[in-house]
């Protein structure tokens, strides 16, 4: 025998389920509650930098949108500040989450490009937005992250995107401007467009 | 939250990393809704940077005084839900034993009968006009937190042919970083669904099952008035050596 490690273990995840727009958004389900749903809205007022449209689906193995999927979101403002650091856009919250259309199960988010922030190692990130993603049949919240494909030159020297050994698999992290100037971002759940999933 | 200090070591003093065999691995076929719905590719790991290191933060001034009360958060007159009154408290942790204060929990779950007020809800089991299924709560400076509401019902789901999930309430946890993100479910002491449930099923061991199992807790009972079942909740935690100065905001 030796010394026990006192290290606890982490609570197990189960699913979200089918309901769990019932907790997260209850509003968006018709229960009003809490005087509205959290992370409906991240900007508390005028913000700066560019302001974006980001929409999506999550997809299933065969290429069907869920519809009971929740999507959070959450980024650095304009300048590379996160909510609550010094400095950071007071009227920006970073923080987002969206339920998903009724009928069709695109999520949207409604905030600004983020800036670009420091790697452990203190090179630049590429500007990016963390998500995380839960839904029935998804047993451990699954984590990703959201790069513009219009970034070219810092995709280029971002530190995770650059050392992707399967370079065609690197799209699935990019969001894409549409025609109406919307940002493009599609989850895909399993299939040859699989979106690459963080274990962080 | 404050902001995470940036050390020039990569992943030292980042969070430890997940687990993995200690979770439900994505794909657990006997849950055939994971089929189809589970990345097959692995997992890409690298070490958190302040992308995953901060998060959302809530003020205690977002919760109203009735959230933690399901029995009567939901009725417009306060009137009381039906069914088993239970009190539900515990602690939130790190991985280390550290508090986590402050920090934001969402609960969801069917009423007594095992219904839940939900367009998709299928269960011929009846509504209760007083009851929504929603609550929230933050964690204390200790990362103590308490809730009351109705002892939930078990229920059927379609899955296999006879399905039924055990009595369970769903919580969502913030922690303090993106990274301590969580989605968990309680059961109850001495269910005998809770070792037939597919989902329960897909968590590989034992021990990790009982860490979900909320014991009756009948120190903290309300005579007369609710019984009490205690759950500790434990997030990830964020290493701390001796060599830096202390994370800010820990
Ligand atoms: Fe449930």
């Amino acid at each position: 025998m030796v010394q026990k490690l006192h290290r606890l273990r982490e609570t197990p995840s189960q699913t979200a389920g089918p309901y769990v727009h019932i907790g997260c958004t209850p509003n968006f389900t018709g229960i009003s509650a809490y005087g509205g749903d959290l992370g409906v809205s991240m900007k508390t007022g005028p913000v700066k930098g560019e302001e974006i449209l980001i929409t999506g689906a999550v997809h299933d193995g065969t290429g069907m949108a869920l519809k009971d999927a929740m999507v959070e979101i959450w980024q650095a403002d304009a300048s590379g500040c996160f909510a609550g650091q010094p400095g950071a856009d007071p009227d920006f919250t970073g923080w987002g989450r969206s339920p998903g259309d009724m009928d069709t199960g695109a999520f949207r988010f409604d905030t600004v490009r983020p800036g670009r922030v420091a790697w452990p190692d203190g090179r630049m990130q590429a500007p990016h937005i963390t998500v995380w993603i839960v839904a029935r049949g998804i047993n451990v919240g699954l984590h990703t992250r959201i790069y513009f494909a219009d970034e070219e030159a810092a995709n280029a020297e971002d530190p995770i995107l650059s050392r992707l050994e399967h370079r065609d698999r690197v799209p699935t992290l990019l969001a894409q401007r549409a025609a109406n100037g919307e940002f493009r971002f599609d989850i895909h759940l399993q299939g040859p467009h699989e979106t690459i999933f963080f274990d962080i | 939250m404050t902001a995470a200090k940036n050390s020039n070591a990569p992943g030292r003093n980042g969070f430890v990393n997940r687990d993995r065999d200690w979770h439900p691995p994505a794909l657990y076929p006997p849950y055939k809704t994971s089929v189809k719905r589970s990345p097959q590719a692995s997992l890409l790991s690298f070490p958190t940077s302040i992308s995953e290191e901060t998060g959302p933060v809530f003020g205690h001034d977002t919760i109203n005084p009735l959230d933690n009360d399901l029995i009567h958060n939901f009725s417009a007159d306060q009137g009381a839900a039906i069914g088993p009154r239970i009190v539900v408290h515990g602690r939130v942790s790190d991985e280390f034993g550290r508090p986590v204060p402050h920090s934001l929990i969402e609960i969801w779950q069917a009423n007594a009968g095992g219904r839940y007020r939900h367009k998709k809800e299928s269960y011929l089991a009846a509504l209760d006009p007083n009851f929504g299924g929603c609550g929230r709560v933050m964690t204390d400076e200790d990362g103590a937190y308490e809730f009351r509401t109705v002892m939930p019902g078990p229920y059927p789901w379609p899955n296999s042919m006879n399905d039924w999930r055990p009595a369970h309430i769903h919580l969502s946890l913030f922690g303090h970083s993106f990274a301590q993100r969580l989605i968990t479910q309680m059961y109850f002491e001495g269910d005998p669904l809770i070792w037939k449930c597919p989902i329960v099923g897909g968590i590989p061991t034992r021990e990790g099952v009982e860490s979900l199992i909320a014991p009756l807790d009948m120190a903290r009972t309300i005579p007369m008035d609710a019984l009490a079942y205690r759950f500790d909740i434990v997030l990830r935690g964020r290493r701390q050596t001796m060599f830096e100065n202390r994370v800010e905001g820990l």
